[in-house]
């Protein structure tokens, strides 16, 4: 394999190990204040417990995100020299912002909520928590920020040989990075609220701590239905921006040919890339492709025809990828709608069948966030910076396609053994429940007024 | 002052920083093991730096962020040309972070043998390889006009190791008076004792630098240039001065204080010898990269600088209030009490 194939291979293994566990975090963090906001409201003892039991999953979770985080900052250089150099003047901005703005706040306060139980008040403590949670969702915003300005660049120019920066509110502003912003942290909701619930799900189909989990499930479940329809909502609305603006990458996740008009929607079709066609396009519902890409059933859909070969995306990964995320979001939807009303009574308890479909369901808003990155990933190709640089002239002269090798073999199996490492301390300290020794709770409690 | 020089200040305080504070954090991790008599004694030393220590790594992640947006061509070339160490940087970072989460939730003796194995080399490697990397960007790195000519070995030259050892006997020192400050009895005093032998190895090494800095780079041009800055290089060396004399008289507060002032000074000495370049060539000077052209357009620089000067004051009242919170001594019956201790 050659040096930018390698490239690619590493950032996409380093990325996706990376947002298996930032979602969380994402999501978590603020139901986990939430959480110590109502004991501190109310001095309920439940109200900690669930806090100390889901923080300690949320700390297992969350130091493999953090610590897989500077790769990623890393890579940039270390791979994708070229890039850098062209981009860095615009691309750079957010990523210092980020962790001027945002890690410093994440990482700071953390570290006060995990050692500082006994030496600030019930208040303080909480409100770090909180801190955390904004500050984890704001490095989302400039992260993805910059992703946004990676698939439609705004307020640069090119001089110097370069892309430069001319309008620094221009890409604050990128409805593609916002919206993209919004996508994202609202599927790590999900992930977050399937993660509580499944896991609450399994004790309460074993009877544990029945009154806590059946708190944490309606929680989550509440937390769970918004987002998921949050996060399909904005998916609506950010896969026409698409069409609007990565018209190349949209004709690959519908696997449309030919431009058209009045485009219909296949909700059964089997590309034939080929051959530049569809083998089988059945179910269709007529103008509806056109209706959803720009809110009006007559509007014209660009096929992939229409783009130069060296320019389209690869189909297949696209549009399944596409296809699989939109009908795990549709899912998502009816499973927290279930489980918001289930749980409204405290129900959900008389529904084994139920509690198993959601310990079993845990894992699929992580597959579904995984899809949706390489739909804009791959969607993207063949470019780096959407109709700007293209991916193969990015990479770096100086590093060989034996040396990217070598690290894209360690970082597998580096990254392979912290995640069995920290999937098993999930699972054990998951499966273990809370903390049963209030005398320790109590003792905490009253160091804290 | 133009705008370059601004961010070339800021991108040395930005390192001078980050190695002030994870330097402790590395100190304290390579001695872990060395200084313990028991488990207990292992944990509270990896809690005396619990608190903070990702927060002082966000320094590392900050100064890469602040290379990448004020000197991007610098970014580029510094960390493809340096890839395999910065890589193994990487791979250490990684595992000593996980290290302090994983290493109290195993529950067997030989997962926290591996843990504390991992935390030790997790904090040497980088001391070592970011001294070789900052010794050879001072040398100047074999570049010309068709790339980059070196390779890891070639890295680990006299100079570059002189500069590792310095930096690994910099944060020894700093880990030790971190750790002399930060636990009590026993530990304490052997921390102490442990800080003052280090402190002889430091000084020897450090003397035997700037004798090399002397033959190996051309950092002290500048200084001839503007005897003036000659300065700094002397604070550097008064502070480590000023770490023997505060150590005699047990005041390890002071100490430490000093301790931080030396990395800082050694850290602007060779910023400021490399001025104007960020990345001298050692073998075509006309291809060193410089802050003027390495660095981005006013615009963006501007736009960096109102973000530092926003929000970086912010981040030191808040850090300076969490180090205040955790200023006592970690004793055995604090990390007994607090169950989500490491």
């Amino acid at each position: 394999m050659d040096v930018v194939t390698l490239s690619r291979l590493q950032f996409a293994v380093t990325s996706m190990f990376h947002f298996i566990f930032v979602p969380l975090t994402l999501g978590l963090s603020v139901l986990i204040a939430y959480m110590e906001t109502r004991y501190v409201r109310t001095g309920d003892i439940a109200w900690l417990r669930m806090t100390k039991f889901w923080g300690k999953l949320f700390l297992i979770n969350f130091t493999l995100g953090i610590v897989t985080g500077i790769t990623l900052e890393f890579q940039f250089g270390m791979n994708w020299a070229e890039y850098s150099r062209y981009v860095g003047d615009i691309f750079g901005a957010p990523l210092a912002i980020e962790s001027t703005v945002a890690f410093f706040l994440e990482s700071s306060f953390i570290g006060l909520w995990v050692f500082g139980w006994n030496k600030v008040s019930k208040k303080v403590h909480a409100l770090s928590i909180w801190l955390v949670a904004f500050a984890t969702n704001l490095s989302g915003l400039w992260i993805l920020l910059a992703n946004g300005w990676m698939q439609h660049p705004v307020g640069y120019e090119i001089r110097n040989g370069r892309a430069e920066m001319v309008d620094f509110i221009a890409m604050l502003t990128n409805p593609y990075g916002l919206l993209k912003f919004f996508h994202t942290i609202f599927s790590g909701y999900v992930i977050a609220a399937f993660f509580v619930m499944g896991i609450s799900a399994w004790h309460l189909l074993k009877k544990r701590d029945q009154d806590l989990f059946r708190r944490s499930f309606r929680t989550a479940a509440t937390f769970g239905l918004a987002s998921s329809l949050l996060v399909f909502l904005v998916g609506d609305f950010h896969a026409a921006e698409v069409a609007k603006t990565q018209p190349a990458k949209f004709a690959a996740m519908e696997s449309v040919w030919e431009t058209q008009r009045a485009a219909p929607y296949h909700l059964l079709l089997v590309p034939d890339v080929a051959n530049e066609r569809n083998a089988v396009e059945t179910v269709s519902v007529p103008k509806m492709l056109s209706f959803l890409a720009f809110h009006d059933g007559d509007a014209e859909v660009r096929g992939l025809k229409d783009f130069p070969k060296a320019d389209r995306p690869p189909v297949l990964p696209v549009l399944a990828g596409f296809r699989g995320m939109a009908a795990l979001g549709m899912f998502f939807m009816l499973l927290t709608l279930v489980a918001f009303i289930l749980s409204r009574k405290d129900h959900m308890d008389s529904y084994p069948l139920f509690l198993r479909t959601m310990l079993w369901s845990l894992p699929l808003p992580y597959l579904a966030a995984q899809l949706g990155w390489i739909v804009a990933e791959v969607g993207r190709q063949p470019w780096i910076v959407y109709g700007m640089l293209r991916t193969s002239d990015a990479v770096s002269r100086s590093v060989s396609a034996s040396q990217v090798a070598a690290s894209l073999i360690g970082f597998t199996l580096l990254y392979g053994l912290l995640a069995v490492v920290d999937i098993y301390l999930l699972f054990k300290f998951a499966r273990k429940g809370p903390d049963n020794d209030i005398g320790s709770m109590v003792r905490t409690a009253r160091q804290e007024i | 002052m133009e705008y370059q020089v601004l961010w070339f200040v800021l991108w040395g305080l930005l390192w001078a920083v980050y190695f002030m504070l994870d330097g402790f954090d590395f100190g304290t991790g390579m001695l872990q093991r060395l200084l313990s008599r028991s488990n207990t004694e292992k944990r509270i030393i990896i809690n005396t730096i619990g608190p903070v220590w990702d927060g002082n790594e966000v320094w590392l992640i900050t100064a890469g962020g602040a290379t990448f947006a004020a000197f991007p061509a610098a970014y580029a070339l510094m960390f493809s040309y340096l890839y395999s160490p910065l890589l193994i940087i990487l791979f250490a970072l990684i595992i000593r972070g996980v290290a302090f989460e994983f290493r109290g939730k195993g529950g067997t003796v030989a997962w926290e043998r591996a843990w504390d194995t991992a935390i030790f080399f997790g904090s040497f490697i980088p001391s070592l390889l970011f001294g070789v990397a900052f010794g050879n960007l001072f040398q100047g790195l074999p570049m010309d006009e068709s790339g980059y000519h070196g390779t890891l070995l070639s890295l680990l030259n006299p100079y570059g190791l002189l500069t590792g050892a310095l930096f690994v006997l910099l944060f020894l020192e700093h880990g030790a008076l971190w750790l002399a400050l930060k636990t009590d009895g026993e530990l304490a005093q052997r921390a102490e004792r442990l800080s003052g032998r280090i402190w002889i190895v430091l000084f020897v090494v450090a003397v035997l630098f700037l004798i090399h800095t002397a033959f190996a780079t051309k950092l002290y041009a500048n200084f001839m240039n503007t005897p003036l800055w000659f300065i700094v290089p002397v604070a550097g060396a008064a502070s480590l001065g000023a770490v023997r004399i505060y150590s005699t008289f047990r005041n390890y507060g002071r100490a430490f204080i000093a301790s931080c002032v030396t990395i800082v000074m050694i850290v602007f000495t060779g910023i400021i010898g490399l001025y104007p370049n960020l990345m001298p060539s050692s073998i075509a000077p006309d291809h060193s990269l410089t802050i003027f052209n390495a660095s981005s357009g006013i615009y963006t620089l501007k736009v960096m600088t109102a973000v530092v000067l926003l929000f970086v004051p912010v981040v030191i009242a808040y850090q300076i209030w969490i180090y205040r919170i955790f200023r006592s001594r970690v004793t055995d019956r604090e990390i007994e009490d607090n169950r989500e201790a490491y």
